[in-house]
């Protein structure tokens, strides 16, 4: 004991190899600069005189390089694989630029409307909404974006889809005069000649790409290509919606239909779009082909009252008449929206912002919480079963501890589906336990004991599904506990109580964790198992996940759900780490 | 120092063996009585026998047949956490979970000590072991020979009158074992515990114990101080295993009291003292310590009988001259000799006279 008089016990020892990691910090600690350093005072120096720091960089920086194209692949696969999808799913939650970009001119026009004073928009709205509406028709856009409104307000998908079919009306009672007054107005031809102007005449390419370039917002198609039209300036300046609409026809003609222009006849749109033209027009001083016929309609103009287009879709359906339509396509009109995730948790946007849905259709947050309560019923039942199986199997002599550790794999090695339905013949009601009951007589006939089809038998099929999710980790950490802890323990004195609660239980925690991490995490994104022997009762968040994206299509609100489980997801992870320390999780 | 008087002892392992198959007998037949205070090493090769014996002490264990008494009552069927035997283990088993002092204060705690009492032992304790103003630490943050002296407080801590130690020295690098084993020693003697200590290292045996036993083969083979194992080994096994060794094989020729002329394979003849040989014309190995070897004539008692030898290779060690000569046939027969200044250095190939005191030439069993 007098050895170490004075010095203490830190320096009292000898190298040991521990002590060299801290020789060396304490080296690496020191003022004074290796014996290669150059300078007394300033950077340590490399021998050939660079500074040491960039010395090294240079040195490490291959190396770096080599591992980085080592694992190139793998971290390219993840980015387009994982990375990359998620991204986009959480972008489709919040996109909303369908309305926008199908209803280009309508929603302009609906944003100058005050919707509180409870009457209609005012006609321009109409108009626009006509002449979106017929292009998004032709596209065969109209349908989706009456499915997209339609998550909003029931209703809107089937009035988009009749309207689309009856938006023709318009154009063909307006049609049958004129084709009266002259029947080119009914020819591709005439058309072709009046919209082109004269050879050489001048072109308005501005106006034909400022429509190509909306019609690919709502055809989501290139349209590249020669189109061989364009409106005349002259026509352009004189009849600008007549042009529009044309050229939009011509655009569409074309490249969607290969069609050729001079002998197609032009969509019905050109006809309420000439009328308006022609309410004000003057085409006296018009030289250009067709100037008969533009002359004559003008002369007889009074013929032709200018376009309602209020009235016309009042015809088509009466919802039209009726401001909700409206109010709807203008709250949804902008293209980022947190419209999905006011729906996810059981709200929605209304002109008046964000409100509670009604309380038939709140079913979300309910969700939520099942999933939550289950996944932490399952993954305590999971720990209560499998602690006892890991301790097992960590603490058998190998031979048997492998054939043991055989058994819990085996259920990895069985297909998840036959698992599941080997679940629900079990459990059901004239299934195998309900049967040893009724035959032991502890069950009558007649009472047999519901569990499937509601979270008893969602909680009992997923524990058994991910018990070895539990196992293996805790199993792992259990392992590398020498059994020289519980000697120690046992011959100071602790009981076996004692011992394995003061000092082998606490060892096994990050086993502990991170079986449950993963058993937790797992469950609360489980979807085959509870569609199975869920029921209604028992299902989980994700199944209404699915539901959303293959059955009711309604992506938007399905990747809300999903980036909000992704968010309780790492909330969660947070709080654990915050509470126990992830540093804590070992997985062996 | 202990009496090996059966009557006395603390410890006593009577006729116990021990068998984990059923077909093989690990410890045969062991009987071993250890005082009180004694600082007792079983010492012996791997698979012995030593470490089963002491996990039997332990309770870790159970004896096959046989009995094993602590203060005079057995503890066959006492559970190890009611023997009251401190134990420090080879990698010494601190809990990594708790801190040094809460380490230290574990055993009291299961003992329902009050804490102000625990506080003081654990506070002891630690002085003891010049560990004082480590209790804050966790065992990873210790060094391995700060470790050591946490895992040996804590095996004194609970005033236990019995320490198991097995192996402890055995993850440190020389210079802090050898410092550690004095302050084990130091420690013990102290307190007047009793120490069982497990070692294969010889000198850590030598150098701390009050006896050794020499395990091999489930048996020990010999019970002694130091140095009466070093200088009268009872058989070929110790003789080799304790210290460096040098052998020569033979056959007795001559038994004349209280030495034996043994004729070695080549012919040449010497004087030995019979320790397990019984009658002319035995086989038998006859063992000299290196250092026991003298081949300046004039040391030479003027009867002593001398051998042939040829010096093969001189080693230079600093504190001694390691020579290996070919003596009789044997080619790795080797010589120590002090680093003083008349000494002389051999050079290889040179050939000489060696011989030694009759005495330190022992015939064992072959």
């Amino acid at each position: 004991m007098s050895t170490v008089s004075g010095t203490g016990p830190g320096t009292a020892d000898a190298p040991s190899p521990d002590d060299a990691l801290h020789e060396a910090a304490a080296l690496a600690d020191r003022d004074t600069p290796p014996r290669h350093g150059a300078a007394p005072d300033g950077p340590v120096l490399a021998a050939d005189g660079t500074p040491l720091k960039r010395s090294l960089a240079r040195a490490l920086r291959l190396q770096k390089t080599r591992a980085l194209m080592l694992i190139a692949p793998l971290l390219i696969f993840v980015l387009i694989s994982f990375i990359v999808p998620i991204a986009q799913m959480l972008w489709r939650s919040v996109e909303n630029d369908i309305v926008s970009n199908t209803l280009p001119m309508t929603v302009p026009e609906l944003a100058q409307w005050d919707a509180s004073d409870g009457g209609l928009p005012p006609e321009p709205v109409f108009r626009a909404m006509y002449y979106d509406m017929f292009l998004a028709a032709e596209a065969k856009k109209h349908t989706r974006l009456g499915t997209r409104l339609n998550y909003e307000q029931t209703g809107i998908s089937s009035l988009f889809r009749q309207s689309g079919r009856k938006l023709d009306d318009l154009g063909k009672d307006i049609l049958k005069p004129l084709r009266a007054l002259d029947g080119d107005w009914a020819q591709a031809a005439p058309w072709f000649e009046l919209m082109s102007g004269a050879d050489g005449a001048a072109k308005d390419t501005a106006a034909l790409e400022a429509q190509r370039d909306r019609l690919r917002r709502v055809t989501e198609s290139p349209l590249a290509g020669e189109i061989g039209f364009a409106p005349s300036s002259e026509i352009s300046a004189l009849l600008p919606l007549t042009a529009q609409a044309y050229t939009d026809f011509a655009i569409f003609t074309v490249l969607e239909d290969g069609k050729d222009l001079a002998k197609t006849k032009p969509w019905e749109t050109v006809y309420p779009a000439l009328i308006e033209d022609m309410q004000t027009a003057d085409v006296a001083g018009y030289g250009g082909p067709r100037a008969g016929m533009l002359q004559a309609l003008r002369a007889g103009i009074a013929e032709f009252p200018p376009p309602s287009y209020s009235a016309a879709f009042a015809d088509i359906d009466a919802d039209w008449a009726a401001p909700q339509v409206w109010q709807t396509i203008q709250t949804h009109a902008r293209t980022v929206t947190p419209g999905y995730f006011l729906n996810a948790v059981d709200m929605q946007l209304t002109p008046d912002g964000a409100a509670a849905q009604p309380e038939s259709k709140q079913i979300l947050v309910k969700l939520f919480g099942r999933t939550l309560v289950m996944s932490l019923i399952i993954m305590g039942s999971c720990i209560l079963l499998g602690y006892p199986i890991a301790y097992l199997l960590a603490n058998l002599p190998m031979r048997t501890a492998n054939v043991l550790l055989i058994l819990v794999l085996l259920p990895f090695w069985t297909s998840l589906l036959v698992r599941t339905s080997a679940w629900k013949v079990m459990l059901q009601q004239q299934g195998v336990i309900n049967d040893t009951l009724v035959w032991l007589g502890l069950v009558a006939d007649e009472s047999r004991l519901v569990m499937i089809n509601n979270q008893f038998g969602t909680i009992v099929a997923m524990t058994h599904i991910l018990l070895p999710f539990m196992i293996l980790p805790m199993y792992s950490v259990m392992q590398t506990i020498p059994p020289s802890y519980v000697r120690a323990a046992k011959s100071l004195g602790a009981t076996n109580w004692t011992t394995f609660w003061r000092v082998y239980f606490p060892q096994s925690v990050p086993g502990i964790g991170a079986g449950s991490i993963l058993v937790f995490i797992l469950a609360i994104g489980y979807y085959i198992t509870p569609e199975i022997v869920g029921g209604t009762k028992g299902v989980f968040i994700s199944n209404r996940i699915a539901y959303h994206i293959s059955s009711s299509l309604n992506w938007g609100l399905a990747a809300a759900l999903g980036t909000i489980l992704l968010a309780v997801v790492l909330l969660l992870y947070w709080c654990y780490d915050k509470i126990v320390g992830i540093d804590n999780v070992k997985l062996g | 120092m202990a009496s090996s008087d059966m009557d006395g002892a603390f410890v006593e392992f009577d006729r116990v063996q021990k068998s984990y198959d059923g077909e093989t007998l690990v410890v045969k037949d062991l009987n071993l009585a250890i005082g009180k205070g004694e600082f007792l090493t079983m010492l012996g090769p791997s698979g012995s026998g030593k470490t089963t014996c002491l996990m039997m002490l332990a309770g870790f264990e159970t004896a096959t047949h046989g009995e094993i008494r602590l203060g005079g009552r057995e503890i066959n069927n006492i559970p190890p956490h009611k023997r009251g035997i401190g134990m420090v283990f080879q990698n010494y088993a601190l809990f990594p979970h708790m801190t040094v002092a809460e380490n230290l204060s574990f055993p009291l705690e299961v003992r329902k000590m009050g804490k102000s009492e625990r506080d003081a032992k654990v506070k002891r304790a630690l002085d003891m072991v010049q560990m004082g103003a480590f209790g804050g630490r966790r065992p990873a943050q210790l060094s391995g020979g700060q470790q050591q002296r946490i895992a040996l407080a804590r095996a004194l801590v609970f005033e236990a009158e019995l320490v198991l130690m097995d192996e402890p020295l055995g993850a440190l690098d020389k210079q802090l074992r050898e410092h550690m084993q004095f302050e084990i020693k130091h420690i013990a003697d102290n307190l007047g515990i009793t120490v069982v200590y497990v070692t294969h290292d010889q000198t850590e045996a030598l150098t701390m114990s009050d006896r050794v036993a020499v395990f091999e083969d489930g048996r020990i083979q010999q019970l002694d101080p130091p140095d009466v194992l070093y200088e009268e080994p009872k058989n070929s096994f110790v003789a080799q295993f304790i210290g460096e060794n040098n052998t020569l094989m033979g056959k007795v020729t001559k038994m004349n009291g209280e030495v034996a002329e043994v004729t070695l394979d080549d012919g040449e003849v010497i004087d030995t003292i019979p320790v397990n040989v019984n009658a002319v014309g035995d086989r038998t190995l006859v063992s000299i310590r290196p250092e026991r070897v003298e081949f300046n004539k004039e040391r030479l008692h003027p009867d002593a009988h001398t051998i042939h030898a040829e010096v093969l290779e001189f080693i230079y060690m600093g504190d001694i001259y390691r020579t290996r000569l070919k003596v009789a046939g044997n080619d790795n027969f080797i010589v120590k000799t002090r680093n003083a200044p008349d000494q002389r250095r051999l050079q290889a190939g040179e050939k000489l006279e060696i011989g030694w005191r009759p005495q330190d030439c022992r015939a064992l069993d072959a």
